[in-house]
């Protein structure tokens, strides 16, 4: 810590900049075509931000990595796996929900109230999910921890990044790059677990038994997670996230963001223990935030796209405060409505109930609820009949006329159930199976968990009927029931 | 060349450009974006020699992997025979009746009886087998050959006058006008007659006119009631099925010019296990029922019509 308070007693000109920064001048002093990526170095900070960090980078890693491993038991050959996108089987497990490919708009339905929530949370809150949750985020963490481990704190890192190559400096990059790939490979291998039994896929993927697609993904996710997290970092979030570009649509001047309160830190300049706090600002420009963040931004330059609202840089400022004996909180979670008022000597009022709040959290509590409702109600059984569309009807040898349906019947239960199919509007209609004398009702077996195609007949007496008769099919199991609709037709418009 | 102007703020060269005062920043782009697009030629220079490229005067490059998506189709094709030995072995095991009664085997029958169905039937008896003038309705219950699954299988091989040794179809509907078998005035009643069976209005002179007619040169072969036989491929004029249509017309029609439908034979075109599967899928598409030809409906009655009632 000695490093940060020796910076006060360089001239000013002499600080370290930001890397955003330092690419300023780059580019003042070269010019040219492409931009070159000035590396950061953040250092380690400790503090609550921090520590809320590793926290939730325990939770969210833990989260990915034992989700597939967790069992549920489920009747029959189905998978017992709790969470599962099964692909072969056309079919999406969690826990104790089970969606088939033609309830997708349940997934829909989840992504809506995902990008709401993240909108309420972002308008209220800030970049929360930037900062805290985002994959992007507790990666790049992680891949930084594993660097500090083997090259040291910032500038241990920038000494030896600046140094000749050497054993040491080989065995260091070489001994980083490797647990990279490691946990790049973690990564990419849980992934995959999601999508197939986990313990079956683990044996069949050593023995190269697994699918293909699996080690496809397993590739891919390992050489993203190792180009994302180990190299690309901040400019992922910066150049290919589109996320920081909407969140300016979210964001508004009540809402929370990690602020350079300017009205307490200006004038900023450094400060001897001897001088007197009066007429100045508490910032004494030592840029510990500067040095700790990820993005290679200065926060005191207001808000930024490229500021992920991590909260490093507070708790930075806070233990420099500490120091100087200053209250902390010159940076913090704040608006930049308070700063203006504060700054207009007004008491800073902070709103949480605003229009877009009140939007935001409207739509989302209705999309949730018509999500929960829609499960709740969700029909164990699913009926459609599709026509025959060529004959459109057959006429029998006695007059009457026939035509034929296939009637899909879904069981989403787990078990195999009888199903009575009956016809309603049509009166005196006969129904059958193929192979079966006409009768009123059809009783079939539905297995579990599958769909049913069966064959159907209608056979009516058109007796001067209209060409078009309105009609509709019924199944019934046990309690439960469904209905479609469909038509008749009887050819009235073409006479034998 | 000059010193461009530089935005204030960024510290980023402008175009130049300027619209009502906004100026477009020049904004470099970032360095690995270059080496995406290097690494994307490089990707490019890798495929050249690995897959087949380059056009030449005569050929083409052929690339070290060997692709060739014709021998990559042919292999599939293969794969696909193999995977249908499986099922025409099955076929070839089981009974018609068999087949249909062991769900998965007769969804294999009925998948392959429609590929074969729409690729060789289908021109005349319609994509559905619906049927259409001339051509018999394979959907419904009134089969001129018999309806059973052994009855459909046999006219799929031999055919219909097919000149196939045992081909169906041996008595033929004469043409009495044209071959002035009988008068015109003979045909003119017998269209009446024909009518008055099938259970509609007719003249009932007519029709007393044609009793001897219809006794003379109709019975040997439909039938004294005219409810035809299925064993010999001969029409029931009773019912409500009409292969040429229902109308005095073509009913009078058909007296005078005796047309005679014909079907090819199917045997030497497709092997055993997909004529099966074909008579599975018409059997399946035309209700199913062992035996679908009902008996004639009132035959009695329309006797009765037939011999000279006064009711129409």
């Amino acid at each position: 810590m000695t490093t940060v308070i020796d910076t006060t007693k360089r001239p000013p000109e002499e600080c370290p900049k930001s890397a955003a920064g330092r690419l300023r001048d780059k580019a003042k002093n070269t010019g040219g075509l492409y931009k070159p990526r000035v590396p950061i170095y953040p250092k380690l900070v400790h503090g609550q931000w921090r520590r809320i960090k590793w926290a939730l980078l325990i939770a969210t890693l833990a989260i990915y990595y034992v989700t597939p491993w967790i069992r549920w038991d489920r009747p029959g050959a189905l998978s017992d796996q709790a969470v599962l996108v099964d692909f072969f089987g056309r079919r999406f497990y969690f826990f104790g929900i089970q969606l088939w490919p033609q309830e997708v708009h349940f997934l829909t339905g989840l992504l809506v109230i995902a990008a709401l929530a993240l909108f309420l949370v972002t308008a209220l809150f800030g970049r929360l999910w930037c900062g805290y949750a985002c994959p992007q985020t507790v990666w790049t963490d992680l891949f930084i921890y594993v660097e500090r481990g083997f090259e040291g704190d910032r500038n241990a890192r920038m000494r030896l990044a600046a140094a000749p190559w050497s054993f040491d400096k080989l065995w260091r990059k070489g001994g980083k790059h490797a647990v990279w790939l490691g946990l790049a490979f973690g990564t990419g291998g849980a992934w995959i677990f999601y999508f197939r039994d986990a313990p079956t896929l683990l044996g069949e993927f050593w023995t190269g038994r697994a699918p293909i697609t699996s080690y496809i993904s397993c590739a891919l996710l390992t050489a993203t997670t190792y180009v994302f997290a180990g190299h690309m970092r901040e400019q992922v979030c910066t150049y290919m996230c589109p996320w920081p570009r909407i969140q300016g649509a979210m964001l508004d001047e009540h809402s929370l963001q990690v602020t350079y309160r300017r009205d307490r830190g200006e004038a900023r300049r450094p400060h001897k223990k001897t001088e007197t706090w009066e007429g100045r600002g508490d910032c004494i420009d030592c840029h510990a935030c500067v040095v700790v963040c990820p993005a290679g931004i200065d926060i005191r330059d207001g808000s930024q796209l490229e500021c992920i609202n991590c909260g490093l840089c507070i708790d930075a400022c806070d233990e420099i405060m500490d120091r100087v004996g200053r209250p902390r909180g010159l940076i913090a979670y704040d608006t930049d409505f308070a700063v203006a008022e504060r700054a207009a000597k007004r008491p800073p009022k902070y709103r949480l109930l605003r229009a877009r709040t009140i939007y935001y959290a409207v739509a989302l509590t209705v999309v949730s609820g018509l999500v929960t409702w829609g499960l709740a109600h969700r029909e164990p059984f699913d009926l459609h009949a599709l026509r025959d569309r060529n004959p459109t009807y057959v006429r029998l040898h006695d007059g009457s006329v026939r035509n034929g349906y296939t009637l899909k019947i879904a069981n989403r239960t787990f078990f195999a159930r009888p199903v009575e199919v009956t016809l309603k509007g049509i009166p005196g209609a006969r129904l059958s199976a193929p192979g079966e004398a006409p009768g009123v009702v059809i009783r079939t077996m539905v297995p579990a968990n599958e769909v049913r195609a069966l064959r159907v007949f209608v056979t009516a007496d058109p007796n001067g009927a209209a060409a078009t008769l309105p009609a509709a099919f019924a199944i019934r199991s046990g309690g439960a029931s469904a209905e479609t609709t469909t038509t008749f037709l009887t050819g009235a418009e073409s006479p034998p | 060349m000059s010193e461009r102007e530089r935005d204030e703020h960024s510290g980023t060269e402008t175009t130049g450009h300027e619209w009502d005062g906004i100026k477009e920043l020049d904004t470099p782009l970032p360095r690995w974006w270059l080496w995406t697009w290097y690494g994307c030629m490089a990707v490019a220079v890798v495929y050249w020699v690995l897959m087949p490229a380059w056009p030449g005067i005569s050929g083409y490059t052929r690339g070290l992997l060997g692709q060739s998506d014709r021998a990559q189709v042919t292999q599939d094709l293969k794969g696909l025979s193999a995977q249908r030995r499986t099922g025409e072995a099955r076929l070839h095991a089981a009974t018609l009746q068999q087949i249909e009664a062991d769900p998965e085997l007769q969804g294999y029958a009925m998948q392959v009886g429609q590929s074969v169905f729409g690729d060789n039937c289908a021109t005349c008896h319609g994509a559905g087998g619906a049927g259409g003038k001339g051509y018999p309705n394979l959907r419904d219950d009134v089969w001129l050959w018999g309806g059973t699954l052994d009855a459909i299988q046999h006219t799929i091989r031999v055919g219909v006058r097919s000149g196939h040794p045992n081909a169906r179809g041996e008595a033929m509907m004469p043409a009495f006008g044209r071959d002035q078998m009988l008068s015109a005035a003979q045909v003119d009643d017998l269209t009446e007659y024909v009518t008055a069976i099938s259970g509609r209005k007719a003249d009932v002179a007519a029709v007393g006119r044609a009793r001897q007619t219809f006794t003379d040169q109709c019975v040997a072969c439909h039938g004294a009631a005219g409810v035809g036989d299925v064993a010999r491929g001969i029409p029931n004029l009773t019912d409500a099925e009409w292969l040429y249509g229902s109308d005095r017309t073509t009913i009078r029609d058909q007296l005078w010019n005796g047309r005679n439908g014909v079907m090819p034979t199917w045997q030497a075109r497709f092997s055993p296990e997909t004529i099966k599967a074909l008579a599975v899928y018409v059997h399946a598409n035309a209700g199913g029922v062992a035996e679908p030809v009902a008996p004639p409906r009132d035959v009695v009655q329309r006797e009765g019509v037939a011999a000279g009632a006064s009711t129409h």
